[in-house]
């Protein structure tokens, strides 16, 4: 049935399904206490700075440098988040009030299995790129999927009977669907681009987008326009300020989580922030060039693991600085109101990306013609 | 009366309508105030400077000899609006010479930190300026019992000030000297 070789694969899939996991999670977590420093320095403030583990705190200059920094205060958190009392108010529909912070944390973790975030390079120079599922329609999956995580929001807010939290969810999943149009539409463009007719080449691939970015400008460049519309529509889609209909504290309480306290509460946060870092990665691998290096250059590092090594690093470097570029942006911006929000993304972004999208084909019709 | 100008707007010009020059504008402001000085006062480790009118936690001092001030005269006990002064009137030994020529001091005096709300008019009313005000602000118990000053307490807490009169000394010349003022 089972031979030994195939066990192996599978144990090792599972091993790097677990440490990507793992990465992901730890940089959501991050992503938490980045937020609150961050703001803490916006705003003038210094930020967590308390939390300390007994043994590495009291390593002379660093463990001061770390406390300092409040690198031991995710742990606190979620420690705190673990050990509280699961409160489950006593109006809510249990099953799906328990099955909603599940639902908004699954898409963004399964999200992550197609995002390349490096190339390992063989002993004859080839390139395999370093991700947990390499799907031909990588970019598909990740739009079909990561617009599942509105239905956790949507179930919280109905399963917690009660008024605030309905509100929110109503307000998310209008606010979802307006987004998802103009962030498709401003994605297709893209592909447009990348794809080489006559090459064969799949264009629905992330890995063959990022590949598209080696020495040539980023699509950035190339396509500013989709590459604004489509950040915008991240911002919606990941319910960050200025869009943070659902959650929007002020108005709202807590929108979808006002019912939800421990553990399950955490789930919300946790999922809320893995949605940045995906939206951060895919941006990075669509529009920033990936793990190559500038645009316009080849890669400096050489081809061996050393190069992969460095090129992992440049895409998390990438990757950090867009998820400091959402927190830069929630400092800043007010938050819109309900019918602006929807007023922008159905009279300005939709059409804005159709205008897009028209340009760009016949723009791609053009460049493609045949030398007469 | 002035007549009111109505202020006629400029109609906002394209790169305004998309908001996106001064979004970016904002992002430079919140970004130059993450290098700015800090704000914060590291509390417990920091403690904020206290200004010298401060009405802190109320203490009784002695004067620079080390000679209890309060006569006992109660003033502060009717004064107190809340009714947290409590004091024990008793006499002064007659064996303790430096304070021979006065005739009470307080046996107990009790400071109920629950009630006292820090008005200062006892340090207002004392005529022998033996109660003050000074610029501890923190005081914290586990018990009620604890949040009861009594006179040892308000003597450590409030230790000495600087005299500007030295009232007995000049009691004491004049209780010699046959002249009472």
């Amino acid at each position: 049935m089972f031979d030994l070789e195939m066990l192996l694969m599978l144990g090792l899939k599972v091993l790097f399904a677990l440490l990507m996991i793992g990465a992901v999670m730890t940089m959501a977590g991050y992503s938490v206490l980045a937020e609150r420093k961050v703001s803490a320095w916006m705003q003038g403030r210094v930020g967590p700075n308390r939390t300390v583990l007994p043994l590495v705190g009291s390593i002379p200059i660093v463990g001061k440098f770390m406390k300092g920094l409040g690198i031991f205060q995710p742990l606190a958190d979620g420690l705190k988040f673990l050990f509280k009392e699961e409160m489950i108010p006593g109006h809510v529909n249990k099953f799906y009030y328990n099955l909603a912070p599940i639902v908004a944390l699954v898409p963004a973790l399964t999200t992550m299995t197609v995002l390349p975030f490096g190339e390992f390079f063989t002993e004859n120079g080839e390139s395999i790129p370093l991700m947990l599922a390499n799907l031909e329609v990588g970019i598909l999956f990740v739009l079909a999927v990561s617009s599942l995580g509105v239905y956790g929001i949507v179930l919280a807010g109905w399963s917690s009977n009660s008024k605030y939290p309905f509100l929110g969810g109503i307000r998310s999943s209008a606010q979802m669907i307006s987004y998802e149009l103009a962030m498709g539409l401003s994605l297709l463009p893209v592909f447009l681009w990348v794809s080489v007719p006559g090459t064969g080449a799949m264009g629905l691939s992330l890995v063959d987008i990022v590949n598209s970015q080696s020495q040539s400008p980023w699509l950035l460049f190339v396509q500013p326009l989709s590459a604004l519309i489509f950040l915008i529509a991240l911002f919606a889609e990941t319910n960050r300020l200025p869009f943070d209909m659902p959650e929007s504290e002020t108005d709202l309480v807590g929108g979808f989580h006002t019912e939800y306290g421990g553990f399950k509460f955490g789930i919300f946060f946790v999922a809320e922030y893995a949605h940045i870092v995906v939206g951060s990665a895919i941006f990075t691998i669509v529009f920033l060039g990936g793990w190559h290096f500038l645009p316009w250059m080849s890669d400096p590092w050489p081809a061996t693991w050393i190069g992969s090594l460095i090129g992992v690093g440049w895409f998390l470097a990438k990757t950090i600085f867009l998820i400091f570029f959402f927190i830069w942006i929630r400092w800043t911006l007010p938050r819109f109101r309900y019918d602006q929000v929807m007023n922008l993304g159905w009279t300005k972004l939709l059409p804005l990306a159709l205008l897009n999208l028209i340009f760009y084909v016949l723009l791609v019709t053009w460049l493609d013609q045949p030398p007469a | 009366m002035a007549k009111t100008v109505v202020l006629q707007r400029k109609p906002l010009s394209l790169s305004e309508r998309t908001y996106l020059p001064q979004i970016v504008t904002g992002l430079k402001t919140t970004f130059s105030n993450m290098f700015k000085e800090k704000v914060t006062l590291q509390y417990p480790e920091e403690k904020p400077s206290i200004p010298k009118n401060f009405r802190g936690v109320p203490t009784l001092v002695k004067d620079p000899n080390g000679r209890e001030k309060c006569v006992s005269c109660q003033l502060c006990e009717f004064v107190c609006p809340p009714k947290a002064i409590r004091i024990t009137p008793g006499s002064v030994p007659e064996d303790e010479e430096d304070r021979e020529h006065v005739e009470k001091a307080p046996q107990e005096f009790e400071i109920n930190m629950l009630r006292c709300i820090y008005c200062g008019y006892c340090q207002e009313v004392c005529p022998e300026e033996a109660i003050f005000l000074q610029d501890e602000y923190s005081t914290s118990g586990y018990s009620r019992e604890e949040m009861i000053n009594n006179k040892a307490k308000l003597y450590e807490l409030g230790g000495t000030l600087p005299d500007q009169h030295y009232k007995w000394d000049k009691k004491k010349i004049a209780e010699e000297e046959g002249n009472a003022h």
